[in-house]
């Protein structure tokens, strides 16, 4: 892999952030509302019911995190969504850029937008609520990082899938991750959920990271078992999303699509 | 004697259809070679198979002796490919999709890579366009900055799909200039697909001649006037397309 290569097509969607206020707003503005959304209606329950003492902490602690996995995915699909809609694939695919380079050049994007979105969203979060998401400790660390592979690994699927019957495609790019929202336990533990659902949600990485977050919110140290499940998934749906792309894109070559799609 | 491109009894096929017929010819170092025919006949399918955009269904495709299975990189360095068809990303300005692409193609070095843009750009004319968006250039602005990107890498093979299809007749012209001027200079050889018959003529060296998947003819403008018994390559262009395959 051309490492120069990479970091050289990555400018090509930096020059799209400095020139686009929609695509910069994009990165902020649903983090900034859904915080303060979430905020407010942790604040509410606070003060009427008193159920749990730090509902504020388990709302923002779940959204940031949240964020992280769906600013992961976005940041895969859209970008590659972005050189769908300025028809600049076939630009790409006829150049030396290979598909894994071109794969690392999407990952290093959601890395950056992950960075900027989740900067506001945590320093919001400390302003207006008192939150400081780094109580976590180190325990964030384990926590982001299967959120972000997950994230990814919906990504590329999206990507490929994109690929195969472009634009009709898109709406996942921009949906797909809430499909995993209900069975991720991201605002409520798994329990919740009735015995079939708990099943599925134990396959999802992210209702580990989600359940061991709630954990160390209790005071309880991190569950490194929890982490270590969401791990073992996050390999397996990681190894499946690139396989599944490089099936795809065999497919998509030989059906003619990548050519069509690309124009 | 070597050549830059060797297709080999070269066939696709979608489901039941066969979009290109077992097509087979080379191509010569600083050759132009044209690529002509009807709407359907399979030009652009032979183009994105020898692109490795699309995937043959069986033959082969060698370019510059080597096939694209191991030697993608390679190959893709030295080729480069534009269309009236295609697009650079429009939120960008000019200047920042070039260097993008000079990045891409491994020019380094931030003065060697402008200095080689600008170059460029001012042998195509589009100089004062640098600092312009993307988005707001007109079709014939964008045909020739995309010509610019497909300079870059000063490849030694240039695929072109109907490169002045949005041109007006003095910028087609220039463009045709400077094609038969890099030509002369860098031996680049040209595989070039056009409509436009008059075009064709003045500057192909031979052209190809398809129509429903296969080639029907092959030689220089001349000889396949010769060989149709017609007076211009449009004449020969209805003769064949109204005939059935030969």
């Amino acid at each position: 892999m051309n490492i120069y290569r990479v970091l050289g097509f990555s400018t090509r969607y930096l020059y799209l952030f400095k020139r686009s206020l929609p695509r910069l707003m994009e990165i902020f503005y649903w983090p900034v509302i859904d915080l303060l959304l979430w905020g407010f209606v942790g604040i509410y329950l606070n003060k009427h019911q008193g159920a749990t003492p730090d509902i504020i902490g388990f709302f923002l602690g779940a959204l940031i995190l949240w964020d992280i996995l769906f600013r992961s995915q976005q940041g895969i699909s859209i970008s590659f969504l972005e050189d769908i809609w300025s028809r600049n694939l076939l630009n790409i695919f006829t150049s030396p850029i290979s598909q894994t380079e071109y794969i690392t050049t999407l990952l290093f994007m959601s890395v950056i937008k992950l960075i900027l979105a989740s900067t506001v969203m945590v320093l919001l979060a400390l302003l207006f609520y008192a939150f400081n998401i780094f109580t976590f400790g180190l325990a964030l660390i384990p926590l982001a990082a299967n959120l972000i592979i997950m994230g990814w690994s919906i990504g590329i699927i999206t990507t490929a899938v994109i690929l195969r019957y472009g634009q009709q495609a898109e709406v996942l790019a921009w949906g797909i991750a809430f499909l995993f929202q209900p069975v991720s336990a991201v605002f409520y533990p798994v329990d919740v959920l009735p015995p079939f659902l708990r099943v599925v949600a134990w396959c999802v990485p992210a209702s580990h990271v989600f359940e061991g977050m709630r954990t160390v919110l209790n005071g309880a140290p991190l569950p490194l078992g929890q982490v270590l499940i969401a791990a073992l998934l996050n390999i397996v749906y990681i190894t499946v999303a690139i396989l599944f792309f490089k099936w795809n894109f065999k497919m998509v070559k030989k059906k003619g699509l990548l050519a069509r799609n690309g124009e | 004697m070597s050549y830059v491109l060797e297709v080999e009894s070269l066939t696709k096929t979608f489901g039941g259809f066969t979009a290109v017929d077992s097509i087979s010819f080379k191509m010569r170092r600083g050759e132009i070679l044209g690529l002509m025919g009807p709407n359907g006949a399979g030009k652009t399918t032979t183009l994105h198979m020898l692109l490795d955009l699309t995937t043959a269904t069986s033959g082969s495709v060698k370019l510059f002796g080597l096939e694209y299975k191991n030697n993608r990189e390679e190959i893709l360095s030295r080729i480069n490919f534009s269309s009236s068809y295609i697009s650079l990303p429009s939120g960008l300005t000019v200047i920042e999709n070039l260097t993008v692409m000079a990045r891409v193609y491994g020019i380094r070095g931030r003065k060697r890579r402008r200095e080689l843009i600008d170059g460029l750009m001012e042998r195509l004319e589009v100089t004062e366009l640098a600092k312009r968006s993307t988005r707001g250039l007109s079709s014939g602005q964008l045909t020739r900055v995309c010509l610019v990107k497909a300079l870059l890498n000063s490849p030694d093979l240039l695929f072109l799909d109907e490169p002045t299809a949005s041109l007006d007749p003095d910028i087609a012209d220039k463009t045709r200039r400077l094609l038969r001027s890099i030509r002369e200079q860098r031996k680049v050889s040209i595989l070039y697909s056009s409509h436009n018959m008059a075009e064709m003529e003045e500057l192909c060296d031979r052209i190809i001649f398809m129509n429903k998947g296969r080639i029907v003819a092959v030689g220089t403008a001349k000889e396949i006037l010769a060989s149709y018994n017609g007076t211009s390559l449009e004449e020969v262009f209805l003769k064949i397309t109204r005939e059935t395959v030969v």
